[in-house]
């Protein structure tokens, strides 16, 4: 497992340009418990939160496969750290929207836009600061599995909600949180529950809890959809308050036939009918592959641990667990194969350079401007993630931002006196408004990267260990020799491995 | 020479207040300039962008006065280091190859070039730049993306602007212009030589990346002519950077501006290694660049200009470097400039409460000269105001 790594190191080019060396790793692990040499304690980190320090890849070096994950999983949260803001507190109904006249709906409107600005820039901020970066991984991939948005939403306090819900679960129990979100305030609004009534029923539910929540494509039937939709009936929320509401008169309780299950079934008869079906499991820790270990799953590896899932009442730390100490996950053909996805670009940059940072709201933008606007995919089905994320555009305005972020020596006026400067991340704050622009000015004056304090933590060993923690992989383009400094910072993150993880 | 601002145009109200009547005379332009283009966008501009903040008091040295050897006890250049301009001025030693631009009065050192109430951040301070802006106001184009909306370069034309070397489109940032961006050069250069890029991984995930730049590069490919120059390019970003540069204009299909870039000027400590190093890549670079485009016959029809967020504290600090400052020294070259000094050198005796220097030269007169005189653009709705040109182009 131990492999030499520096700069100049040939071999750890190879591996990447040649895809050489895969098979031989399975059957060293089975030998001897392998132990984490920096590379492996880097890499998990980086797949399992937000970039990582030098201090905190140290952390994990010399720990078991099973001790390292261990600690990632012992250590989750289920709750965050950073306080939301006030305004999600109090819930503001849509609903009378078509009542207002058109400047009070402007208003509406526009308060709720600020709100989520708020929402989106709490968010980054936790991911930011929790010691349990994996939490926030993990609350952001349920947030990409059982997707609403803020468009259709139009709350943002529901979405806040929503979110709390997925980080209560977000290493918990997978059936729970399905049942859960089935009745969630913003999936009802999402996925048109609240307009599913016996005389009417509306199937956009029914449908994706298979198509995108549970099963995948193919593994049920059009009619299984339809009498689905007839069971989750009366599922809806209180206009006024937010909440879940279950309107007895709406719901249909005839018999109805869901898997070859049938009977006077509800909505959580037919998420428990889902949950029975051994496709399930496998569905959920395939999506769990891709996100972790590599976009081509192995179907032995998933059956395997989808076994374990499922047995487990579909506890994901259990499944989460067995795919962190895989073989697969450790595998040299698996590391650096995956793109970095905006929010994990930005927030992971931040975190690895401990780049000093006021109110987020400018990174909201910007992970905008990338393809990533929290709390509103594109549809249904998420983010696709993947080579998707990155176009001409997009990879360019990567490189702005990390070029931007990276100018100067160190951000600040010298004095302490001049007003500081952040990158034009996007141009967002035109439609903060005049105090929401003041806001965004102050907020990118706030941000500051120290680079000398940064590099000089590294010590003399800075010109080996710098590259080997900033980059997945050899880089793409040789550094010159002698390269030091804040150039050897540019020269990194310029580098298209720096888009890997 | 010596004409004024023209009546019918009132200065920028800032403007009159820093200079003295007398250098400002010398300065300007006159009132109706016979320099006017005759070929609009036929006329090149390259733009050099000096990332982090040049320190320009050690880049044009004014060597005979103590004031500056007194700011600067550790990193002042010594006198019989310097190449003397005049008999007050002498150009940094790594430039020493700018020299016979000098003499052939293709260079013009604008001195003191600024902005009022600056700000010393540096992601502020260049968007100020960019976009031509006020301190106190954002604007979200960059100067040269309005110029394009208000008059676009022909429509035969590769591209209107290309950036080398950097993703920051800078001054061409903005919805109007057609901009193609070249981040990686070292691609360029290389697919220029090379039919397929080298056998690649088996990681599609880096492969995807690779290909995105090589369609970024690809976009660019149109206006590469895999000229064949006898200039030898210097090695080093720079250089490749100004390489690719000679062979996007070496295409037959024409381009209105260009920017390149050279990072690092940040020099918070250990300046003078930095520096010393910093402007002979510059000066190696722009050397280059001028043999190429006389080679391709465009020297003539090329005006370089460099910028930066910001100069440097004129007081050096306690680890032999400088601080960000306020008005810094600025370069035009070209086959049809009036070489010389522009503007005055600032006064180092009569520094700010901070320690920095008054600016003599707002570079949107910089701007409103390159507009209006190189590519003939009224430049006041554009810059939003009218800026006094300066007296730096030779008539056509």
């Amino acid at each position: 497992m131990k492999r030499l790594r520096a700069a100049s190191d040939i071999g750890w080019w190879n591996r990447i340009a040649c895809g050489l060396a895969t098979a031989v790793v399975g059957s060293a692990a089975a030998v001897a418990a392998p132990v984490l040499d920096f590379d492996d304690a880097r890499h998990l980190l980086s797949r399992t939160g937000f970039g990582a320090t030098e201090a905190e890849v140290q952390a994990f070096v010399g720990l078991s496969r099973e001790q390292a994950a261990d600690r990632l999983l012992r250590g989750a949260r289920s709750e965050a750290v950073t306080p939301p803001p006030a305004s999600v507190e109090r819930f503001e109904s849509p609903r009378g929207l078509k009542r207002l006249d058109d400047d009070e709906r402007k208003d509406f409107m526009r308060r709720q836009f600020l709100i989520s600005v708020e929402l989106r820039s709490w968010w980054l901020q936790e991911m930011l600061v929790t010691p349990s970066p994996l939490t926030e991984r993990m609350t952001l991939f349920w947030h990409n599995h059982f997707v609403s948005g803020q468009e259709k939403v139009k709350s943002p306090v529901l979405m806040y909600r929503q979110n709390v819900l997925l980080r209560r679960y977000a290493l918990g129990n997978f059936g729970k949180l399905l049942h859960e979100i089935a009745r969630d305030p913003a999936m009802v609004v999402y996925l048109d529950s609240a307009q599913n009534r016996k005389a009417q029923p509306n199937e956009n539910f029914a449908r994706e809890v298979m198509e995108l929540f549970t099963l995948g494509e193919g593994a049920y039937t059009e009619r299984d959809v339809k009498e689905a939709a007839r069971a989750f009936t009366g599922w809806s929320i209180e206009p006024e308050d937010g909440t879940f509401r279950y309107r007895r008169f709406q719901h249909d309780s005839g018999t109805k036939t869901v898997l070859g299950r049938s009977g006077n079934l509800d909505g959580d008869d037919v998420l428990d009918i889902l949950l029975a079906q051994p496709r399930c499991a496998e569905f959920i820790v395939t999506k769990l592959w891709r996100e972790f270990v590599s976009t081509e799953p192995d179907p032995r590896e998933v059956k395997r641990i989808a076994e374990f899932f499922r047995l487990n009442r579909y506890d994901v730390r259990t499944a989460l667990r067995l795919v962190l100490v895989s073989d697969a996950f450790y595998a040299d053909a698996n590391r650096a194969v995956l793109i970095k996805s905006p929010v994990e670009l930005v927030v992971g940059t931040l975190r690895t350079f401990d780049v000093k940072t006021g109110d987020l709201a400018p990174f909201t933008f910007l992970t905008a401007a990338l393809g990533q606007n929290l709390f509103s995919p594109p549809n249904v089905k998420g983010w696709p993630g993947g080579e998707a994320w990155i176009n001409s555009t997009t990879l360019l305005q990567r490189k702005q931002f990390l070029e931007r972020l990276f100018r100067g020596q160190d951000m600040r006026g010298t004095d302490g006196m001049m007003p500081r400067g952040g990158p034009r991340l996007a141009k967002g704050q035109g439609k903060m408004g005049g105090e929401g622009r003041q806001r965004f000015l102050q907020a990118l004056s706030d941000i500051d990267f120290d680079a000398d304090a940064w590099l000089a933590s590294f010590g003399a060993a800075g010109a080996t260990r710098i590259p080997q923690l900033v980059l997945a992989a050899a880089p793409v383009e040789p550094q010159a020799a002698g390269i030091g400094g804040l150039e050897l910072i540019r020269d990194l993150t310029q580098d298209p491995v720096y888009q890997l993880k | 020479m010596g004409a004024t601002v023209p009546e019918t145009t009132p200065p920028r109200r800032h403007f009159l207040q820093s200079l003295g009547a007398a250098t400002c005379s010398l300065l300007l332009a006159p009132a109706f300039a016979q320099v006017r283009p005759r070929a609009g966008y036929d006329n090149l501009l390259i733009l050099v962008e000096l990332k982090g903040g040049n320190d320009g008091l050690n880049t044009v040295v004014p060597y005979t006065d103590h004031n500056y050897y007194q700011l600067r006890p550790r990193i002042a250049i010594a006198r019989d280091k310097v190449v003397q301009l005049d008999d007050r001025a002498g150009l940094h030693p790594s430039l020493a190859p700018l020299f016979p631009l000098w003499k052939a009065r293709e260079l013009a050192v604008i001195q003191g070039v600024g902005y009022p109430s600056p700000n010393l951040s540096h992601f502020r301070s260049i968007e100020i730049w960019d976009t031509a802006s006020d301190s106190d106001e954002t604007l979200t184009d960059g100067w040269l993306a309005r110029a394009f909306a208000e008059s676009p370069p022909p429509g035969s034309f590769a591209a209107d602007g290309i950036v080398v070397g950097s993703a920051e489109a800078g001054p061409l940032e903005g919805v109007g212009p057609r901009v193609i961006t070249l981040a990686n050069t070292q691609q360029f250069l290389r697919q220029a030589r090379l039919a397929t890029p080298e056998g690649r991984s088996r990681n599609p995930a880096l492969d995807h990346i690779l290909k995105v730049e090589a369609d970024i590069v690809q976009a660019a490919r149109g206006l590469a002519a895999d000229h064949e120059f006898k200039t030898e390019f210097p090695g080093g970003p720079f250089g490749n950077a100004v390489k690719t540069a000679c062979q996007a204009i070496a295409g037959k299909d024409g381009v209105a501006a260009v920017k390149l870039s050279l990072n690092g000027f940040d020099t918070h400590s250990n300046q003078p290694a930095t520096q010393e190093r910093l402007l002979k890549e510059l000066a190696e670079g722009l050397v280059a660049l001028r043999a190429a485009l006389m080679e391709l016959d465009r020297w003539s029809s090329t005006l370089v200009l460099t910028y930066a967020e910001f100069g440097r504290r004129p007081k050096e600090n306690q680890s032999s470097g400088t601080d960000h400052g306020t008005a810094n020294v600025h370069f035009m070259l070209g086959g049809r400039v009036r070489g010389g000094l522009i503007g005055a050198a600032p006064r180092l005796d009569r520094l700010d409460g901070a320690g920095n220097v008054a600016f003599g030269v707002d570079f949107r007169s910089v701007y409103a000269t390159v507009l209006e005189q190189w590519w003939g653009l009224p430049s006041r709705k554009i810059l939003q105001a009218r800026h006094p040109m300066l007296d730096v182009l030779k008539s056509v």
